[in-house]
């Protein structure tokens, strides 16, 4: 670099960089933000609008009168709730979630400290084994496992999906879990060892504790995952609705009622407001968890 | 959730070692296990059952998705401390990685094999047909046009996303103290379901009678600048950029915020030095900027090819893979439940896994320098 030697130009380039960082630059930001929020606010402010007011005019019109009372409702929540079985299919949601992301994390905590800290044969190999079938699509699993669900009763089952959930997220937990695990001081677990603790005391009292804040990251990618997730509730639990999450039964409301939006329109925010709700009390955790996350098959 | 367990889970191992002692310590250490399985079992055989009540269930369920996997752990490894000293701690490891590895085993790579077999058979998995489905899945007209749909869509979703990323990143940057805001804005639809977001974007695209007001934002702008209304969805073969652009407004955020952490990471003294050799801010991005977090950029794009190759709600939800719209995952899956052709299904999730070969390679690869 050449520094010092075109002072003469630094002028120029310092009114390039008040331009540029100063006023066109915010209100590039603020429309690309607009963009970003406008579809999202269209369905909110529609949820909100009585059934033949969403078909006859646009959402934006409410804005010309909005503090009329009738021009909002609650009764289309009220509806897909209790006639189209959201209510139910949230509950389900719920169900299918929590061992989702309870059971991988554990059993990913267990395998990743043994990774990490124990010795045995052929440890590495597993490994390298594991990281590789992280990236491997879930697509290549479900024939075969519908067919062994199928044999074991098992298909239409909470059961089965956890197992499917606990399965599919096993390799990214695995991987994040050993990435923290295996940087945590020497001194410290080899201290527990020589004071006679057993590995499984030292993996509950030190190795855990120590590692709540990856286990935090990945239970919110795996939440969401799950939450959000469509092709596994699908497959393995159906669109039955005993059984049917939330996104299978709003998938199967937009096939048999494409256009009776007040249905669609609080639907979809119904399915949202779990995962909204995570994310701005949770979003450091949320983002990292998500990065590390992201090449997950 | 697992670190809040330890006060009432960890103390009972060492409460077993104390009371007992010898052959009372084996005796424990063998009916504690049974009855442990015994439990398992019948929660097993309880959750199965689709008539039980559903709160039930639920209860069974988060009991044993919790406290049951720990209890698992917990009795196994009292049961290898009865085993004679000498091959004790060969065998405890495997307590440990030994369910991760059963599971991998049962639910990723044994499927994996038998999805590489099967698609070398027919549609009902019993007669030997070669390389059928291989040319059904490469050459047939139905699916050159799902190939060239995902073709369009890792072309067109990763080169959007990964631009857009980047310079939404940078011009952030430079806003000041508004700027965790605007992130949260554009990050936001991460957040929320492929589902919930093809539902807002249908609403988007929603199509009305010429002579009806147009309640879709896009129609709506269109007519007032014109035009006629359209109906985007079956707009051949526009309508395969309407929905990509749902992933598009997905995904952007996500890569903003990646890109914008290695934004922040470029030295000041190196932007300070192109500044005074007199760059502008356009040669200083494209000079300085990208170039120091080229990593960066390649990750983030790796990781989106991933996820636009396996696209499927959107296009599920949105079309049904209908109006020349199908991708490839949409097609397996239809090949699996509206076809029950499991050849062909089969063949469709190996080209999926082909596909991703490459990015996992990078990936071992990549993992084995860092640990270097």
């Amino acid at each position: 670099m050449r520094v010092g030697y075109q002072t003469r130009r630094s002028s120029s380039g310092d009114r390039w960089r008040r331009i540029v960082s100063g006023a066109p630059v915010r209100i590039v930001v603020v429309l690309i933000a607009l963009i970003w929020t406008l579809p999202s606010a269209g369905l909110l402010v529609s949820s909100l609008r009585p059934a033949t007011d969403i078909t006859g005019s646009g959402w934006w019109t409410v804005f010309s009168h909005p503090f009329e009372a009738s021009v909002w409702t609650l009764e289309n929540y009220e509806q897909v709730l209790t006639t189209h079985g959201l209510a139910n299919a949230f509950l389900n949601s719920v169900l299918v979630t929590i061992p989702s992301v309870v059971i991988p994390i554990t059993i990913a905590a267990f395998a990743a400290y043994a990774f990490a800290w124990l010795e045995f044969p052929g440890r590495k190999l597993l490994f390298v084994i594991v990281v590789g079938l992280m990236v491997v699509p879930l697509q290549m699993s479900l024939i075969p496992l519908l067919r062994l669900y199928t044999q074991m009763d098992l298909n239409g089952t909470f059961l089965g999906v956890w197992l499917a959930h606990t399965g599919f997220g096993l390799p990214l937990a695995v991987f994040l879990l050993f990435g923290y695990i295996s940087t945590l001081p020497v001194e410290i677990i080899e201290s527990a060892r020589v004071d006679g603790s057993s590995p499984l005391t030292t993996f509950t009292r030190l190795v855990l504790p120590l590692s709540v804040p990856i286990i935090a990251s990945f239970a919110i990618f795996q939440f969401l995952w799950v939450w959000n997730d469509l092709l596994v509730a699908l497959i393995f639990l159906g669109t039955r609705e005993e059984v049917a999450v939330i996104t299978a039964r709003l998938a199967a409301l937009v096939g048999r009622r494409g256009e009776q939006w007040h249905v669609l329109t609080a639907g979809a925010f119904v399915s949202m407001a779990v995962p909204l709700f995570v994310f701005f009390l949770l979003q450091r955790y949320f983002v990292r968890g998500l990065t590390a996350g992201s090449v997950k098959g | 959730m697992a670190a809040t367990l330890l006060p009432a889970e960890a103390p009972r191992p060492r409460i077993l070692t104390r009371l007992a002692a010898g052959p009372l310590r084996i005796l424990i250490s063998l009916i504690v296990p049974a009855i442990t399985f015994l439990v398992l079992r019948w929660a097993f055989i309880f959750m199965r059952d689709t008539e039980a009540d559903r709160i039930a269930i639920a209860i069974v369920a988060l009991l044993i998705g919790v406290v049951g996997v720990w209890a698992l752990y917990l009795v196994t490894d009292n049961l290898v401390s009865i085993l004679p000293a000498g091959i004790r701690e060969t065998v405890r490891p495997f307590v440990f990685v030994g369910p991760a590895l059963v599971i991998l085993a049962v639910y990723l790579v044994y499927p994996a094999v038998l999805t590489v077999y099967l698609s070398f058979f027919g549609p009902r998995s019993e007669e030997f047909v070669g390389l059928e489905n291989y040319l059904f899945a490469l050459a047939s007209k139905d699916m050159v046009l799902a190939l060239r749909n995902n073709v369009i869509w890792l072309i067109f979703v990763t080169s959007l996303v990964v631009s857009l990323g980047l310079i939404i990143a940078v011009l952030v940057d430079r806003i000041g103290r508004w700027e965790p805001i605007a992130k949260s804005v554009i990050f936001l639809p991460m957040a929320i379901s492929a589902v919930g977001a093809s539902i807002i974007w249908k609403f988007v695209y929603s199509f009305q009678p010429i002579q009806r007001p147009q309640i879709g934002l896009l129609n709506a702008v269109y007519t007032a600048l014109g035009g006629e209304p359209q109906g985007w969805l079956i707009l051949k073969p526009w309508n395969n950029f309407f929905l990509l652009l749902i992933m598009v407004w997905i995904l952007t955020g996500f890569a903003m915020v990646v890109l914008s952490a290695a934004v922040k990471g470029v030295p000041a003294e190196l932007l300070e030095a192109a500044r005074m050799d007199g760059a502008n801010e356009i040669r200083i991005f494209l000079g300085v900027i990208v170039p120091y977090i080229r990593g960066t950029i390649i990750t983030i794009t790796t990781t989106v090819l991933i996820m636009v190759l396996k696209v499927f709600d959107i296009v599920f939800v949105m079309t049904g893979g209908q109006f020349e719209t199908e991708v490839i995952a949409n097609r397996m899956y239809r090949e699996m439940f509206t076809f029950g052709n499991f050849g062909h299904s089969s063949a469709l999730a190996v080209i999926l896994l082909v596909a991703v070969i490459p990015v996992m390679i990078y990936n071992i690869r990549s993992l084995e320098a860092s640990r270097r």
